[in-house]
């Protein structure tokens, strides 16, 4: 069962890459060269390697976010919002509060958390109290979410002079590692740590571990399974459904807050006036699918596809291809992994062909 | 006060902005009526926005820019289709992979017809959607603020017509939500449910790339990333809103215009009132909307079912 999970995850990876591959060919490029491009561009250098990590922690946590209201029976379209709003939350507090370094961070993060916890909540009890199908209150929260954003941006106190961006947090709250490498004598190691590498990492894997313990080792992890299993089964047991699903959203959309937060603190250190959707949430949902909705499955998919949206771009420039195939690839992925039978359905014209030749 | 002129450019903004949001959302109905969740409508739009922006740059004749937006969404619909209908997918899950592959491809296609820019070069503004009352009314009256508008704003009113006369007038109609409601039982019948989805939600994707279309080669007169960005989530709305039915996706789809109608007037008259503020108001109004008044079981009761008449040959 679980080696034909893996085959079928892997076949639908390899299915995109062909998807992709076509696709440059089409346009007159060759998908060889362009494949060859990106993996050096994530490989070949450690300073390549450590934005890769960079790159993939938002995506592995809205993935662990999405991948835990999944097994929880809920579909949180809204990671994206929650990210958003546990980013801008992560932005007011850390110029806002002044605490000693190391605890700033440590608040900031929570404070962060409770807030996307509240807004993935939100979807949670409408669901919950009214019936309002997650699906859709969360793609209107992420909207809200933008736009709540862009007003916390443009506020007097906040935004910074001339700029659609909001004020630097202040250094106390940065979860920056090793910043004093960056200065170092050394043009090597100058050179490794010129990349922002941060906790982020960190966290996301402390994340999976916990969405994996909450999940198989507590009581919570287990009622939450059953409501996500059978409602009706887990209400006639006993199991508070409503406080259940309610529970779900909070815990996931904290992770994606996580997400938001981490980017902010280690990363870009401000907010920005959003046009539209980074998809943070939606490469979430690509990465928690390809996961097999498992913590350990949404590492390893994030890091996949934290390679991709890394390397991918390099084609540009070096071939003149266009860096959106990552999205086809990455919507091809999701598209295979949408319909297992059809995976089969190849599986198995495979195996008669070969048991013909035989 | 607000004076009539003003009224009249509010209403008009409104009917400019509701047409691309009307057709996707006819689209959504088609689609769910026939008991296939379109979460895609989104990508649908944004490649019926490109194509119809790029067709109309290079040919000059914007109703050929116009159809070709809807082949290019009914194509999109079609792989949808494919997973969700034939191969009993996960239509949330596949939907998703159409606003990846929507906006991806308008993206990659756009760098490749024009020179790697993701902004596509702007139709002449004579190649834009003509306005059949243009200069009929004395310029800047009320009738001309309100009625003066792109044809394509006419032809979504006529569609939200059509939409409802086939699915509540015709046999055709009948099947499409018999098929959404009970499929078993419509199979039983001998209604070929697999045929009729496939009708719908290829409907669906047409629909919405004319919605896509309604926007770059009217609205405004090019392709850009962020041009649809949302208004396919904001159609699934206004058709959740509407109750699955046509008429009521029309009218929900008129209040977003209408709270965009308003956005543009207070942005003009600076007003003392956050746009960012304003912006939220139709989504806000959504979720009180399905608090209140849209009940648990609305939808098509066969919505998001796969139906397989039997287990693929394995």
């Amino acid at each position: 069962m679980k080696n034909k999970q893996i085959f079928l995850t892997i076949f639908s990876v390899l299915l995109g890459l062909v998807v992709g591959g076509i696709a440059l060919a089409v346009s007159g490029y060759n998908p060889l060269e362009a494949y060859g491009i990106m993996i050096e561009g994530v490989f070949s250098r450690p300073r390549y390697i450590s934005w890769t990590f960079i790159r993939s922690v938002p995506i592995i946590l809205t993935g662990l976010s999405v991948a835990f209201a999944f097994r929880t029976g809920l579909f949180n379209i809204g990671a994206e919002g929650q990210y958003i709003v546990g980013a801008a939350t992560a932005a007011l507090a850390g110029y806002f509060l002044e605490l000693p370094a190391g605890i700033h961070a440590v608040v900031v993060i929570i404070i962060a958390m409770v807030a996307a916890g509240v807004w993935g909540g939100i979807a949670g009890l409408l669901k919950s109290k009214f019936g309002v199908h997650e699906v859709i209150s969360t793609i209107m929260l992420n909207w809200i979410a933008l736009y709540l954003n862009n007003y916390i941006v443009f506020w007097d106190k906040f935004r910074r002079p001339q700029s659609e961006a909001s004020q630097k947090i202040l250094e106390t709250a940065q979860i920056s590692i090793l910043g004093g490498l960056r200065t170092s004598g050394n043009e090597f190691i100058r050179g490794i740590f010129s990349t922002p590498v941060n906790l982020g990492i960190a966290f996301a894997v402390l994340a999976a571990l916990f969405v994996w313990y909450t999940l198989n080792k507590t009581t919570l992890g287990y009622e939450l399974r059953a409501v996500g299993y059978n409602r009706d089964a887990s209400e006639y047991g006993g199991i508070n459904v409503n406080r259940s699903i309610v529970i779900s959203m909070v815990i996931s959309g904290a992770l994606a807050g996580l997400g938001g937060a981490t980017q902010v603190l280690g990363v870009t250190k401000e907010i920005s006036v959003l046009a539209a959707m980074e998809g943070n949430g939606f490469d979430g949902i690509a990465v928690a699918l390809l996961g097999n909705t498992t913590p350990l499955g949404s590492v390893l998919a994030g890091l996949l596809f934290g390679g991709l949206k890394y390397g991918g771009p390099k084609i540009q420039p070096a071939l003149g291809a266009p860096s959106e195939v990552i999205d086809i690839m990455i919507g091809s992925i999701v598209f295979f992994t949408a319909m297992p039978n059809f995976i089969k359905v190849i599986a198995h014209k495979l195996k008669k062909k070969r048991g013909e030749a035989e | 006060m607000i004076s009539l002129t003003e009224i009249a450019f509010i209403l008009g903004t409104t009917l400019m902005y509701a047409a691309p949001l009307m057709y996707t959302a006819l689209g959504g109905v088609m689609s769910e009526n026939s008991g296939v969740i379109n979460i895609g409508l989104e990508g649908m739009m944004t490649i019926g926005a490109f194509t119809g922006a790029t067709v109309g740059y290079f040919t000059g004749n914007p109703w050929l820019a116009f159809l070709a937006a809807g082949v290019s969404g009914g194509l999109l619909a079609l792989l949808h289709a494919v997973a969700s209908i034939t191969f009993g997918a996960d239509q949330v899950v596949s939907g998703i992979a159409m606003n990846f592959l929507g906006g991806g491809l308008s993206l990659f296609l756009s760098r490749i017809f024009f020179d790697g820019a993701t902004l596509t070069r702007p139709i002449n503004l004579d190649d834009k959607m003509p306005r059949p009352f243009n200069g009929i009314f004395e310029r800047n009256s009320v009738l001309d603020l309100v009625l003066n508008q792109y044809a394509t704003v006419y032809i979504a009113f006529l569609m939200v017509l059509l939409i409802w006369f086939v699915l509540y007038k015709t046999r055709l109609g009948l099947r499409i939500r018999s098929v959404g409601e009970h499929p078993k039982a419509a199979d039983t019948l001998g209604i070929n449910v697999h045929r009729l989805r496939y009708f719908s939600v290829v409907c669906s994707g047409i629909l919405s790339g004319f919605g896509g279309a309604a926007m770059s080669i009217a609205v405004v007169s090019n392709f850009r990333p962020t041009l649809i960005s949302g208004q396919g989530f904001i159609a699934l709305a206004a058709m959740i809103f509407g109750k699955w039915k046509p008429q009521g996706a029309m009218w929900a789809c008129l209040l977003f215009g209408g709270a965009q109608g308003f956005i543009i007037y207070f942005g003009g008259t600076g007003v003392n009132i956050s746009n960012q503020l304003l912006s939220m108001i139709p989504y806000v109004i959504t979720l009180l909307v399905l608090m209140g008044f849209v009940g648990k079981s609305n939808g098509p009761k066969a919505n998001g079912e796969p139906y397989m008449k039997q287990d693929l040959n394995l």
